[in-house]
């Protein structure tokens, strides 16, 4: 049967069940009082119809690809499987090409016809199995369910039970989603730092992963001291910070302190627009407008600019997070209780007197930590840095040099071929395990910050 | 009293003192605001005049007018029809031959290189087509208008600085005087681009169009929402009006708050370690760019949602509850409807996001250049957002005004969803 016609035939019992359990309560209903309502005995049977036939899909989504990979190398010559597990993984791809119906390129192994054909077999055998057997116990599961359908079944309450664990499961997605990030990472970390010690990472001046291909090659030992990149991610983050947040703040006090509600009403959609602008498109403004605009500049005053300065990346970063910056900034500024303004007015202070000494200082915290969710998200703005930052780490707190930052070294260690036994693509993960464990701690403590400063004035 | 007289004297006089430089001082804290507010307006203009004055011109092309004898002697010479033959034919030399007649004097090797390089390289591909096509043309002269070459439609949109030396430009001098001859004769003409809109990704700008990237970021987008909606609209309803005050809730609610904030490219990572790595699911395409913007979005629906439903007011719920619905009843038969709305406006603005988001794409190989369009979700893909990288790396000077114009694009579908929702939030709010 395949899996199609399998996935079609489902829907339509799926169907089917509902009907006759609803059909059941109905012919019930000429001679006893119902518990629940008609529908609920149909939603019952198809609970218990689609429970198996859905987990037994899921678990051989999950587990198919890995259980028949096994099956296969386990059916190997004795001399392949005697080989490293790189190599097995290497041999195993070409199993599957070929297994899939496409041409190999290049030499490769007796026994691989063989290996491709057991491949299929396996595949095969696994979704029959997985089919029928979820076929044969949705009939029977519904078959119970059927036959236990009686006025006095708690039809509803059964039911209303299951929606509400598929409500919670649900919401325990985003404890998954966590996990899966965090652990994902880590383990690629792990690996990485098995190869490379934790110190020379941390605290290594030197940057240049590229690895030597041939044991013999000389000078490319691949050094991996992140310092350059943590530096020229800060440089450039600094540099965006120091645009988005004057700018941001005043945005934000002008309009919800001065601006007449017309000039708002302008103003705010215009922040939207530039919230909403794709970072790749500020990259692109970055790397062909502003940079070359920026290294004109600099020859003009007799500067020697990089045309891939932290200057430009910076600005162009720091108007993507004006928008971000002004609309906390509103949020903490009018969370500030009138009656602090009406105080300071009454002692004759004026509105800017007022804003400077009693609004900033009182809305202060939520400011930090608005400052602080503006931060993370410098530190983790990847496109705008992927196209106007520059490639080569170099440590410098130069604003017009050409630095690197971490996002763009995830991003050139990633993209292309890779191999996943390499310190090169493991240190894109120790790379991304960093980033997400400074985010992380920003976003925890800013949030922390604006949720008490809200309490405070609640 | 006189005495307290004095004393309201003095400190007024202290006041009027100070005002002047207290008023100014005002004055300046406000100009400070108006300048912010003009830095970011300037900014938008400067921003959208410099990307549509760069793309503009992307939405038209120069063609050649062209008089091509379909010569059976090259095509066929065996008359055989015979399918395989004629894919293999020379139709390069068509090409080159009818634009002699233009230009009879070419002779040398080099010159002869120059003139077939005036269109562009994918003209004879299109005979190819035509002939295949329809065998009947085979013999005859046909007349059409070809597709010129993107260095010399980059030249007539004013882009080549023909002032400077032969060797530091991509045209030759002969081109550029063909180019002014042909020019004369009213060959030439911009028509409207639509390779743009109906082509994959090409080395060859002129041949480069979205549609691949477009048919990707469709699929994506699909996934997204199939993905991303039941469940941040469950996970929504649960949080909101069943969830227990428990320390468990309390947890789930700052995993969602911070997966809201993760830095997109980390999301990528995880696609790459578990979708492709762990679950062996294809690089590059679709159905993994879904899922992982699934996950992005996901706390972004949450959040929305749990707005939607809180601006229900609760004399629904009492009522409902009330007449002796059950919880679950009272929930999906009356306050889903009435949030539905708002929880559509907001899941659309998350998914207009998700449309510009490249960086977690990048991780997951969708950066590979890939000519055909997609026409399933496995299949492998570019993304809008994607292709204006690729091509803003290309080094031909068409790619610029075309990154201009796939931005462009981009921009016009971000536009359209952002107005969706909002003409969604106008049409269905209600004001309770």
């Amino acid at each position: 049967m395949s899996l199609s016609l399998f996935l079609i035939s489902i829907i339509f019992l799926g169907f089917l069940s509902f009907f006759w359990g609803k059909r059941k309560a109905l012919l019930l209903k000429n001679t006893e009082s119902l518990h629940s309502l008609p529908r609920y005995y149909g939603y019952y049977s198809l609970a218990w119809f689609a429970a198996p036939s859905l987990l037994i899909i899921f678990l051989w989504l999950l587990f198919s690809e890995s259980f028949v990979t096994n099956q296969v190398i386990s059916l190997l010559p004795e001399s392949i499987r005697a080989l490293s597990p790189n190599e097995i993984t290497l041999r195993m791809n070409d199993v599957k090409n070929l297994a899939a119906g496409n041409l190999i390129a290049g030499e490769s192994f007796i026994g691989l016809e063989q290996a491709a054909a057991n491949y299929n077999r396996i595949t095969k055998l696994v979704q029959d199995v997985a089919i029928y057997s979820s076929l044969v116990l949705s009939l029977a599961l519904f078959i119970f369910s059927y036959r236990s359908i009686s006025g006095t079944l708690r039809a509803r309450n059964k039911v209303e039970k299951i929606i509400s664990n598929l409500l919670l499961a649900s919401a325990t997605v985003a404890i998954f989603a966590t996990a899966g990030i965090l652990l994902s990472v880590l383990f690629e970390a792990i690996r990485f730092f098995q190869i490379i010690s934790f110190d020379d990472f941390l605290f290594g001046l030197t940057w240049s992963p590229q690895m030597a291909i041939r044991e013999d090659q000389v000078g490319s030992s691949g050094l991996f001291g992140a310092i350059p990149l943590f530096a020229g991610t800060a440089l450039i983050s600094l540099i965006s910070l120091t645009v988005a947040v004057p700018v941001g703040l005043m945005t934000a006090i002008y309009l919800s302190e001065y601006a007449p509600s017309k000039v708002r009403s302008y103003t705010k959609p215009m922040l939207e627009i530039l919230s909403g602008i794709p970072t790749v498109v500020y990259g692109f403004f970055a790397a062909i407008t502003l940079a070359p605009f920026i290294r004109d500049f600099g020859v003009t005053i007799g500067l020697d600019i990089a045309s891939e300065s932290a200057l430009g990346v910076g600005l162009v970063m720091g108007i993507m997070i004006i928008p971000l910056v002004s609309s906390l900034s509103d949020d903490v500024i009018s969370a500030v209780p009138q009656a602090m303004r009406d105080g300071s007015y009454g002692l004759g202070a004026t509105k800017s007197e007022t804003i400077k000494k009693v609004i900033i200082p009182a809305a202060l915290p939520g400011i930090v930590g608005g400052i602080l969710l503006a931060a993370s998200r410098a530190i983790g703005e990847t496109m705008i840095v992927v196209m106007a930052a520059g490639l080569s780490a170099r440590l410098s707190f130069n604003p017009i040099d050409a630095v690197t930052t971490v996002t763009v070294q995830i991003v050139t260690l990633l993209v292309g071929d890779q191999e996943f036994d390499s310190p090169k693509t493991l240190a894109a993960f120790a790379l991304g395990l960093t980033l997400f464990l400074v985010t992380l701690a920003l976003n925890f403590y800013a949030l922390k910050i604006v949720r008490k400063y809200r309490e405070q004035y609640e | 009293m006189s005495n307290t007289l004095q004393e309201t004297q003095d400190i007024s006089e202290i006041v009027n003192r100070g005002l002047k430089k207290r008023y100014r001082s005002e004055f300046m804290f406000r100009f400070y605001g108006v300048v912010s507010i003009l830095f970011a307006v300037v900014f938008l203009l400067v921003f959208f005049s410099s990307i549509i004055s760069k793309g503009y011109s992307a939405f038209t092309q120069g063609e050649l007018n062209m008089k091509i004898y379909l010569n059976e002697e090259v095509i066929d010479p065996d008359r055989l029809r015979d399918e395989e033959e004629i894919r293999y034919a020379n139709f390069d030399k068509l090409v080159l031959d009818s634009l002699k007649t233009y230009f009879p004097e070419v002779s040398s090797r080099k010159e002869r290189k120059e003139l077939k390089s005036l269109v562009s390289s994918g003209t004879s591909l299109r005979l190819q087509s035509m002939v295949l096509n329809d065998y009947s043309l085979i013999g005859q002269e046909i007349d059409i208008w070809v597709r010129l070459d993107s260095d010399i439609d980059m030249y007539l949109k004013g882009n080549i600085d023909v002032s400077l030396d032969e060797s530091q430009r991509r045209i030759s001098d002969n081109q550029v005087r063909w180019v002014q001859e042909l020019q004369e004769q009213n060959l030439i003409r911009q028509n409207f681009n639509s390779t743009l809109f109906t082509a994959g990704d090409s080395r060859e700008p002129e041949l480069a169009g979205v549609l691949g990237a477009l048919v990707g970021s469709f699929f994506m987008l699909i996934i997204t929402f199939i993905v991303a909606f039941p469940l941040g609209v469950a996970a929504a309803i649960y949080l909101e009006e069943f969830a227990p005050k428990n320390r468990f809730i309390d947890f789930v609610e700052v995993n969602i708050n911070n997966l809201a904030a993760v830095p997109s490219i980390i999301y990528g990572l995880l696609g790459l370690a578990v979708f492709i790595n762990f679950f062996g699911m294809p690089r590059s395409a679709p159905l993994v760019g879904g899922l992982v913007l699934a996950l992005m979005t996901f706390p972004v629906i949450i959040i929305a949602s749990r707005a939607a439903l809180q601006s229900v007011p609760p004399s629904i719920t009492d009522a409902a509850l009330g007449v002796g619905a059950s919880k679950i009843q009272t929930v999906f038969d009356h306050v889903f409807p009435l949030a539905l709305p708002g929880m559509l406006t907001g899941s659309i603005i998350g998914m207009a996001r998700a449309l510009g988001e490249s960086a977690p794409l990048l991780m997951i190989g969708m950066v590979a250049f890939v000519v055909d369009v997609p026409s399933s979700p496995l299949d492998s893909s570019a993304a809008l957002p994607v292709q204006v990288y690729l091509w803003a790396d290309a080094p031909e000077r068409g790619f610029v005004e075309r990154t201009s114009a796939a931005i462009l694009v981009l921009l016009f579908f971000l536009l359209l969803m952002n107005s969706t929702a909002i003409w969604l939030r106008n049409k269905f709010e209600t004001k309770w």
